[in-house]
């Protein structure tokens, strides 16, 4: 697809490697040359620089071939005036990022009228990943698919669990857990397992497996699982407000650790279930006196990256709180992964991730039937949502798996037909109308049939 | 410094190099010719050798500038010296530096040749001759990116070193779809100069070699009097063919895409029109006065083929008066549009050093006054000044250089001054003994190596040429 991204701030560069590593053509506006130059010359992509609300620039970009154009600059007025001129230059389809809540209350009045086909708040969408996270204890991700029906959970493996030396063929049997391991990351390297993968401590295992057993396969496996009552939040942001209300909901106690008396008073106001704190959250008597060690959860969302690593390593150390941890800026990610941190949040890289996958499923109604498709451990590993049409025709219907030979690093993780979610053995069959999740480290896959061998 | 991919990259320049062979090979079938056995050989062999060496992709296949630069300015040394092969174990061109020269003028678009009779060699090196300025003249980096699939975003650095002009863009943004758009606007054009010389009456074979001349702008002919024995409809189409060769090739693609605004808003293309049309007039004037008019078509002919650094002669302006003869080496230097296959230092040059003094002068008057500099009615980067500013430093040094290593052989000012702006500029013909009769075989062998740098150096505009010469550039990336 022809592509526009206005704005090449992180978000428009990532989104223009991540797109361009799909072979879609993109065109980078940004003002500013010395950004379009480093892009340009990084990536194999076009860049233009001027004003992205410009009708002459987007023309120069090409708005009149172009598919789709994302504003991702660093004001709502302009993204969305882009959006707006594209769509009547273009008629593309647009794609916003929309931050201030005052836009972002009145978001569906300002899609319909200027015609976006999607608006997305990064902050929300960071708070909404975080009370995910919330929800499920331990999990250290949760992804979902099939519009939230399956949950893929990625945990850690803890010393002297039953899993530890186990062949996966023999989970069921001997450990009698009944779950699907998608994806293993062991020392680095990320694998697709086959029955023969054997599970080591340490190891992060993703996997899929109903909610309602949750809790208790947790507790086969070895992790603690209890349920989150009360959530520290260090940090009073927009992130912050949004989780708070998000948990002050479903019936959480929350508490925030905010600096500015002003923005106090604000949060006040905003969500009053909230036990707002004037103070710094990098006071540790504060947190003390706050009561650090009886908290179930601490979120750290401060402006700062390393006060919120510190402030993670802090209460990891002295406390039992499950601990996630907001960086703006992912760099020296192989160390930070390797932190006793918790779960670690990127707004822009779910921004990112958001976009790409709904150009993903743009691109199934030009093509592929790629339903949706989520972009894993930093891009290594995707799962695609594939609809089999129901009157689809290929040889793999109505076969058995345990008959059907699938390529390597390639793992069918659910079947969902109807309403009902399939965790799929040898003996499942796929049929038409079915939906099929396929976990893979391979790239590129359009079609179901791609996955066979 | 990534070696592996210079030697991967250096393989696939090989590898086509090579194929390219075939054709004179089949050319020589058809004229019965035995030499064109070598031109088999080579190309067996060449294949053979860049296949295998380019059987092994490198583990590491990012690049940066600094590979960019010295893998352009190393695969067109290399392509030279294969290209020389066959002239040499023929015997044709028994000397290798001549054959090398010669075959770096022809895939450089310059023109120059050291033969002093063009006639008596077989077809088949006619023909390879002339074919190497059709794979010059958009170059052979920019072929493997059209054909090659290559992943990662740095090869852009490629077609910054191959192509000319001061700032590169790319037409779309794929850099292969972009490669694959200039190489089908580049044959397109060539097949209908051919069709028009085959109308205008020339032989075949001299209808394809002269349709590469043109295309490249490069200038070989395969008579001893270059164009003057073709017909006046054959010369005209040629004048017309070589202006358009010479336009900047995103003038053709916006045309295609119909973009016709961005297309006239292109300034140097309307500087290269008005620059040939006021040079054309001035001649016409001057020889009329002088009384050795003999046509319009003669006129254009000329200034269009030294323009666009093509280097045909249909009339030789060696025997011009000396105003004429001053503005045809001053067209020399401004050569054709950037972005198109003609050499020179490119109108688009000229226009930001206008440009630039014009500013200047304000910046006197009112020390104040901020105005930036605009091209195609867009604000020119800073960067893109300082470069252009920098090109005709060393643009300059390499002139002097040149000149006086070459005036070492004793040969007249004009003579030495002129070989060097042919051969710099990728021109083809000089003045006195290197004009359009005339040829450089009475250069020394020092003399000769110097035009080949200098040939190459144009052809790549100077950088790459100098990048491979300092020795930081070969260091390892700590």
């Amino acid at each position: 697809m022809n592509i526009i991204i206005v704005g090449g701030g992180k978000v428009g560069m990532t989104l223009a490697a991540q797109l361009n590593g799909e072979n879609h053509e993109i065109t980078l506006i940004d003002t500013d040359a010395k950004h379009v130059d480093a892009a340009v010359n990084s990536m194999d992509i076009q860049g233009i620089v001027g004003n992205g609300t410009s009708y002459r620039t987007q023309l120069d970009a090409g708005i009149e071939n172009a598919d789709l154009l994302i504003a991702v600059t660093d004001t709502d007025e302009t993204s969305l005036l882009s959006c707006l001129i594209a769509k009547k230059a273009g008629d593309c389809h647009t794609i916003a990022r929309v931050r201030d809540p005052e836009h972002y209350n009145e978001i569906e009045f300002i899609k319909e009228e200027l015609g976006l086909s999607m608006a997305i708040n990064p902050e929300i969408a960071a708070a909404a990943n975080i009370y995910n996270l919330i929800q499920v204890p331990s999990a250290l991700d949760v992804d979902s698919f099939a519009k939230g029906r399956v949950n893929l959970l990625r945990l850690e493996i803890p010393h002297g669990s039953v899993l530890d030396g186990m062949h996966l063929s023999e989970i069921e049997r001997v450990a009698k857990i009944q779950l699907l391991v998608c994806i293993v990351e062991s020392e680095g390297d990320i694998i697709i397992p086959n029955g023969d993968t054997v599970l080591r401590a340490g190891d992060r295992i993703s996997v899929i497996l109903p909610i309602s057993e949750l809790r208790s396969v947790l507790n086969k496996i070895g992790i603690r699982a209890r349920p989150i009552k009360n959530v520290m939040i260090a940090g009073g942001g927009n992130i912050s407000y949004y989780l708070a209300k998000m948990l002050v909901k479903s019936g959480i106690e929350v508490k925030i650790l905010e600096l500015s008396h002003q923005r106090c008073e604000e949060l006040s106001v905003l969500v009053p279930e909230a036990l707002i704190i004037n103070g710094d959250a990098s006071d540790q008597q504060l947190l003390m006196e706050e009561g650090l060690m009886g908290t179930d959860a601490l979120v750290s969302l401060t402006s700062i990256d390393e006060e919120n690593i510190l402030l993670s390593l802090y209460a990891n150390k002295v406390s039992a709180a499950k601990c996630i941890t907001k960086i703006s800026k992912i760099a020296f990610e192989e160390v930070v992964r390797e932190l006793p941190i918790g779960a670690v949040i990127c707004p822009k890289t779910i921004t990112a991730q958001m976009i790409s996958s709904y150009v993903r499923s743009m691109q199934n109604s030009m093509g592929s039937n790629v339903e949706t498709m989520y972009k894993m451990m930093d891009g290594r590993v995707e799962a695609l949502e594939f609809k089999v049409s129901e009157n689809a025709k290929g040889d793999f219907l109505g076969v058995p798996l345990s008959n059907l030979n699938l390529k390597p690093d390639i793992l069918i993780c659910s079947i969902i037909r109807g309403k009902k979610i399939t965790i799929p053995r040898g003996r499942d069959i796929i049929k038409g109308g079915d939906t099929v999740i396929v976990v893979t480290t391979k790239t590129g896959l359009n079609d179901l049939s791609d996955i066979f061998a | 410094m990534n070696y592996g991919i210079i030697r991967y990259i250096i393989a696939r320049v090989i590898f086509i190099e090579a194929a390219a062979m075939l054709l004179p090979w089949i050319v020589s079938l058809f004229y019965n010719e035995r030499c064109g056995i070598i031109f088999l050989l080579c190309a067996v062999i060449g294949m053979a050798a860049g296949y295998f060496w380019a059987r092994k992709k490198p583990a590491n296949t990012s690049f940066f500038a600094r590979e960019g630069f010295a893998m352009v300015a190393l695969s067109w040394i290399v392509i030279s010296l294969i290209g020389a092969v066959p002239f040499v174990i023929s015997g044709v061109i028994a000397n290798p530096i001549d054959a090398l020269f010669e075959i770096v003028s022809g895939f450089t678009t310059t023109g120059s040749s050291i033969l002093t009779d063009v006639e008596a060699l077989p077809k088949c090196m006619l023909f390879w001759r002339s074919f190497s300025h059709w794979i010059g003249g958009m170059g052979v980096l920019v072929f493997v990116l059209a054909v090659l699939p290559m992943a990662g975003g740095q090869n852009i650095y490629l077609m910054k070193a191959e192509s000319t002009g001061p700032s590169v863009g790319k037409l779309v943004p794929k850099v292969q779809k972009t490669a694959m758009y200039l190489y089908a606007i580049y044959t397109a054009l060539t097949l209908s100069h051919l069709v028009l010389l085959i109308i205008g009456k020339v032989p075949l074979f001299d209808a394809f070699c002269l349709s590469f001349g043109t295309a490249g702008t490069g200038g070989f002919g395969v008579l001893g009097d270059s164009f003057a024995s073709y017909s006046p409809f054959a010369q005209n189409s040629t004048t017309i063919f070589m202006l358009l060769f010479g336009i900047n090739f995103n003038f053709y693609f916006y045309l295609i895409s119909r973009r016709y605004k961005n297309a006239l808003a292109m300034e140097d293309v309307r500087w290269y029109f008005i620059i040939y049309i006021v040079v054309s007039a001035i001649i016409t004037l001057n020889l009329l006065s002088a009384g050795s008019f003999v046509s319009l078509r003669e006129v254009l002919f000329q200034t269009s083929s030294i323009m666009t650094s093509t280097g045909f002669a249909s009339a030789d302006f060696n025997l011009w008066p000396s105003l004429s003869r001053a503005l045809m080496v001053m067209i020399m230097f401004t050569g054709a549009c950037a972005g198109s296959t003609g050499g020179g230092m490119k109108v688009s040059r000229f226009v930001i050093y206008v440009k630039t003094v014009a500013k200047e002068l304000r910046q006197l008057a009112h020390p104040r006054s901020v105005k930036l500099l605009k091209m195609d009615g867009k604000p020119i980067e800073h960067e893109v000044i300082r470069i252009v500013n920098v090109y005709l430093c060393a643009f300059v040094f390499v002139f002097a250089a040149s000149f006086g290593l070459i005036l070492l052989d004793g040969f007249d000012l004009t003579t030495s001054f002129t070989a060097v702006a042919a051969t710099l500029n990728n021109i083809g013909p000089g003045l006195n003994i290197v004009g359009p009769t005339g040829n450089f075989a009475d250069f020394s062998a020092l003399s000769k190596l110097v035009f080949i740098f200098d040939m190459l150096a144009g052809r790549l505009e100077i950088f790459p040429m100098l990048l491979i010469f300092n020795p930081g550039t070969w260091r390892k990336r700590g």
